[in-house]
Order: C-alpha cells, then sequence, then structure tokens
C-alpha cells in the first residue's frame, strides 16, 4: 500500500531542469527565496514570476501536478492574507462592522500572497526536479567547507539519505503493528484526543524497538561492508559541474541583478 | 583460506545497571579448516553459536581465546580488520536490515566506495556483480520493491564487488519463502562454481546442504560433527539428537532399511532412492545420466518440505 508514495514528491521525467546538477538546482532555489525578499515593487514580482514560469516550462513537470502541491497550503495563505489586509493601520477604503481595509493592508496583503506563493512553487520546483538522494549529495557537496569547522557534514548526509530508505520500510511496519493491535481490540478510530494519544503508546513502544534493532543491524552490515566514515572515501556517482550547469549559474546571476535593480528603480 | 584453532566467544551479560553479571560462552573450542573454493555448510539449531562463528570470520566479534586466520591474517590484529572484511564478505539474514541505499545499483557500488575504488572501476564491479547475480535488469529500481529473494540477491552483489575470496552467508534465506531460498542458493552455488569463490553457508535448512563440500554441524558452541554431506545424512540418529532433521528422502531411506529394505545407508536425492528401490540393474542404467541428476537436484530444492516449520 506504501508502494505508491514517493518521498519529496519527485517527478519523474527527462528535463532540462531534472539533468542539472543538484547543486545548481539548491543555490539556485536558495538565491529566488533570497531575491523575493529583495524585489519589493509590481515589477519586481512580475520579473519573479515570469522568471518562475520559464523555470515551469523547462521543467516538464505539468502544471497541475506543481499546483496540487499548493493545496496544503492554501489555507495558511488564507490566513495571513486576511491578517494583513484587516489588521494593517492606514488610509480606510472600505469598513463594515469591525472589519476595515486600508489602501496599505490591501498592496501589502497582495504582495504578501504572491510572495509566498512565489516561494512555495519555486522550492517546489526544486523537490519536483530532484531526488532525495540527489539532495543530500548536494548538500554534502555544498556544506563541505564546514568540515574545517568539525561539522561532521558527511555523516550528517549519510544518516539523512538512510533515514529516507527507511521511512517506508517503518511505515509498513508501523501499518502492520498497527493491524496486529486492532486484532487485538486496540481502538485508533477514537476521537477522543487523550484516548487517540493513548493509544499510540502500544505503537510507539515496538515500533521503536524494531527501529532500534534494525539499526543495530544496519550498523553492523555496514561495518561488515568496510564503512569507516568520510575518510579515503571515493563516489560512484560524483557530482560534476558540466557546461549546463555553468549557464544556469550565469541566468542565476543574471536573475539576481535584475531583482537587485528592480529594487533600485521602481 | 580460513583456519580457526581453538576459539572461544564468550558473551558479556549485563544487569538492568550495565554491570557485567556474568559471561555466556556461545562459543566453546572450535577448530575449523576451509581451503579456497570450498563449499561449506555449517547446520545447527537455534542458539547453537553458528551465528557468532560467522561473525568471527568477517571480525565483527574478536575471539576472548583462540585465534582465527583469514587468508594468512589474524582477525585480533587491528591493521588487518578493513582487509580482512573486505576479503571475507557478509550476508545477513534480514535483507531489508543491510541494504544501505536507495537504489540498487548504489547499494551496490557502497562497499567499492568505502574501499576507495575509483568511479570508473566502480561502475565495472557494479555491472559485473549484478550480471553475475542476475539483478542486473532491476538496478535503477528501488529495493523496497524487490522480493525477499531479490533483495538478497543485491546484497550477495554488493559483497561481490569488494571482490572478495570468500562469502559468508548466515541464515541468508531465514525470512524467505520457498522461490527466494532456491533463488539465493543458486547465485551462491553459481559464484562458487563459476568465480572459485569459498561459500560458507551457516542456514539450518538441511537441503541447502545437500550441495556442499563439507557440512559442519554445531551444538552449544562446539562441532558435533563434520564430514561430507553425505557421511553427515547418514547418521540419522546422531542428528535426531542434536535437534536437527535430515532431508526428507533421507529420512525415507533411513526408515525403510530399518524396516529391512536393501538400500544404502545415505540416500540424498529422490532419484538416488528410485535407483536403489528399483534394484542394481536399474541403478547403472541411469548412472551414465549425471545432468539429469543435477536437474533432479534443484528440482528437489524446490518441493516444498513440511517438515521445516
Amino acid at each position: 500500500m506504501f508502494d505508491s508514495i514517493t518521498l519529496g514528491q519527485y517527478y519523474q521525467t527527462d528535463s532540462v531542469l531534472h539533468r542539472l546538477d543538484p547543486r545548481v538546482k539548491l543555490v539556485g532555489t536558495f538565491v529566488y527565496l533570497i531575491s523575493l525578499f529583495v524585489v519589493d515593487s509590481y515589477v519586481g514580482y512580475i520579473v519573479a514570476a515570469l522568471f518562475l514560469a520559464a523555470m515551469i516550462f523547462l521543467s516538464n513537470v505539468p502544471f497541475r501536478y506543481i499546483v496540487r502541491g499548493m493545496k496544503t497550503i492554501v489555507f495558511l495563505l488564507l490566513i495571513t492574507v486576511c491578517f494583513n489586509l484587516f489588521l494593517t493601520p492606514g488610509e480606510v477604503i472600505w469598513q463594515a462592522w469591525i472589519f476595515k481595509i486600508t489602501k496599505e493592508g490591501l498592496t501589502f496583503a497582495i504582495k504578501m500572497a504572491v510572495r509566498l506563493s512565489l516561494l512555495i512553487l519555486g522550492s517546489s520546483i526544486m523537490t519536483l526536479t530532484t531526488t532525495p538522494t540527489q539532495l543530500t549529495d548536494a548538500l554534502e557537496s555544498l556544506l563541505r567547507p564546514l568540515k574545517k569547522l568539525h561539522v561532521p557534514v558527511h555523516e550528517i548526509s549519510m544518516m539523512m539519505s538512510i533515514a529516507l530508505r527507511f521511512i517506508p520500510i517503518l511505515m509498513e511496519e508501523t501499518d502492520k503493528i498497527m493491524k496486529a493491535q486492532i486484532a487485538r481490540g486496540a481502538d485508533f478510530e477514537s476521537k477522543n484526543l487523550i484516548k487517540k494519544i493513548k493509544s499510540m503508546v502500544p505503537l510507539l513502544v515496538p515500533l521503536f524497538i524494531s527501529a532500534f534493532r534494525r539499526a543495530n543491524d544496519l550498523a553492523m552490515a555496514m561495518e561488515a561492508r568496510c564503512y569507516r566514515g568520510g575518510e579515503g572515501r571515493t563516489k560512484m556517482k560524483p557530482l560534476v559541474y558540466k557546461a549546463n550547469d555553468r549557464i544556469a549559474y550565469l541566468v542565476l546571476l543574471a536573475f539576481a541583478v535584475v531583482c537587485i535593480l528592480t529594487r533600485i528603480y521602481f | 583460506m580460513i583456519k580457526i584453532e581453538k576459539l572461544i566467544h564468550d558473551y558479556i551479560q549485563r544487569d538492568d545497571e550495565g554491570n557485567a553479571a556474568g559471561t555466556f560462552r556461545a562459543i566453546g573450542g572450535v577448530d575449523l579448516d576451509v581451503s579456497p573454493g570450498q563449499f561449506i555448510a555449517v547446520l545447527g539449531h537455534n542458539g547453537s553459536g553458528k551465528s557468532t562463528l560467522a561473525k568471527h570470520l568477517n571480525a565483527l566479534l574478536f575471539p576472548t581465546e583462540g585465534t582465527v586466520w583469514v587468508d594468512g591474517m589474524d582477525t585480533k590484529d587491528e591493521k588487518n580488520l578493513w582487509e580482512i572484511r573486505r576479503e571475507a564478505g557478509m550476508v545477513f539474514q534480514n535483507p531489508d536490515n543491510q541494504i544501505i541505499a536507495q537504489v540498487v545499483e548504489e547499494d551496490v557500488g557502497f562497499g567499492p566506495e568505502n574501499i576507495g575504488v575509483p568511479t570508473e572501476e566502480i561502475w565495472k564491479r557494479v555491472e559485473e556483480s549484478l550480471k553475475a547475480v542476475g539483478m542486473w535488469v532491476h538496478r535503477k529500481k528501488s529495493p523496497n520493491r524487490l522480493s525477499g529473494g531479490q533483495k538478497q540477491r543485491v546484497s550477495i552483489a554488493g559483497v561481490i564487488a569488494m571482490q572478495p575470496k570468500c562469502i559468508v552467508l548466515d541464515e541468508p534465506t531465514a525470512m524467505l519463502d520457498p522461490n527466494g531460498r532456491k533463488e539465493v542458493i543458486n547465485a551462491a552455488m553459481q559464484l562458487n562454481r563459476t568465480k572459485g569463490i569459498t561459500i560458507i553457508l551457516i542456514t539450518h535448512y538441511m537441503e541447502e546442504a545437500i550441495n556442499a563440500d563439507q557440512v559442519f554441524v554445531m551444538d552449544r558452541g562446539k562441532i558435533a560433527m563434520q564430514g561430507t554431506p553425505r557421511e553427515i545424512f547418514a547418521q540419522v540418529e546422531r542428528m535426531k539428537e542434536l535437534q536437527l532433521d535430515v532431508p526428507q528422502v533421507t529420512l525415507l531411506a533411513y526408515e525403510l532399511r530399518k524396516k529391512g529394505l536393501n538400500i544404502p545407508v545415505s540416500i540424498l536425492t529422490k532419484e538416488e532412492l528410485a535407483d536403489a528401490l528399483m534394484g542394481p540393474a536399474a541403478a547403472s542404467e541411469s548412472e551414465g545420466s549425471a545432468e539429469d541428476d543435477k536437474a533432479a537436484q534443484s528440482e528437489e530444492k524446490e518441493a516444498p518440505h513440511g517438515n521445516q516449520g
């Protein structure tokens, strides 16, 4: 039943963006998110939106699929918009009972909504075109300078990728334990919150025990295969920048410059 | 290839506070000698010390007393540690808990990555290893989508990619269905025959031991019996004493013999039994067809066995 779950919502297809080095995409997303806070004019937002549209076009991911990921945060978006709309003080343009909308509030709310939507769409473009494995690799490679500060970069990324590998296995196990408990009369359907939390205990205890047992086994299997940390390790799939990646960095740079210019001139 | 002398292993038992409360002797004086290219089976019921023995061969455990040499290297010597682990690969019981990566090919590459093999060489080895166990077509898949037998074959490929001289399989089939068991054992036997890799198969399925060059039976931390499968399974009474079964056919032949039929002491396959029952004339007729015999043996493994529970 968990076979259909794709972690990190990766969308499998072939496109320019899919083939880019994950480091470029990670840096790119970062630059994009920052630039959304740099621009502060409608012109700037239009530039950002056009850039995003171009990326969506290049990603080959159906637009419907991307928007579906937005559904979960529509609620959050609405609340933010309402707060900004009704609670910003300034020149009142509409009033009913205790609600009043100000001119400043309206601009602010629109900007906020646009900014948030672009932010979420922008980061989901990255997760849609990059597998979790590629992301951890990119993270390891980009954070490598931190090794000088004794940050265990390799170990962190190894932990992340192992966690990703075991999520589906542990979910399957949860499902199994749950069914076993239901068969013995456990009640997971209760609406009562306290009862619900209590019913989690017989689920979590065996799950934790099993997770530790698995961790123990896995550690031994890794040792048996000569794993001894990041020292002296080679890579089966090393990250190498290609021509496309260099072009992508240039495009990013150009985008960042344009964003700064809009901030200055508009 | 592997030489064990007077091996003793004690587990330290701890009480609730973590203080050493006593020791439990898992292995009490084992001597073992395996020559290169052999296919060895180690049998024994639960708690007989066979898994502990396996972990000594890969330097995952160290002797309390005695010595273990792997390819002439003493496992107690710290500087040999990684070379020993590379030379004596290990496949564990639970297929899920030994696959590290999220893609089959990356998992096979994990071992070579650890020992610092250059990138192109890793790819070559991954291809070779996956082809050797017949999993090349599944190289891009997530391990979660494979069957148990396939996962174990991936684990074996992961070990082969490190180019070991010896593979220790610690009950690799205990969690598999009959088909998966056959897949895994066939893959191991194939490697033994074509690449000359020494195989040490630890198991409690007697049928898997039939094709071994030599069988060791462990009981309470000691080697209770050793010999060829035929020699071992001829001693039905002794095996029962050690809480072990013999293959069903062997048991049937044994019972028939006890009732007064004139057939040889140790029968390992259905065909042998049929020949023995049909008398010497039939036996000599079918002796020439060794190929048939082999096919029959694998067929024998396929059949579900009621006494394995």
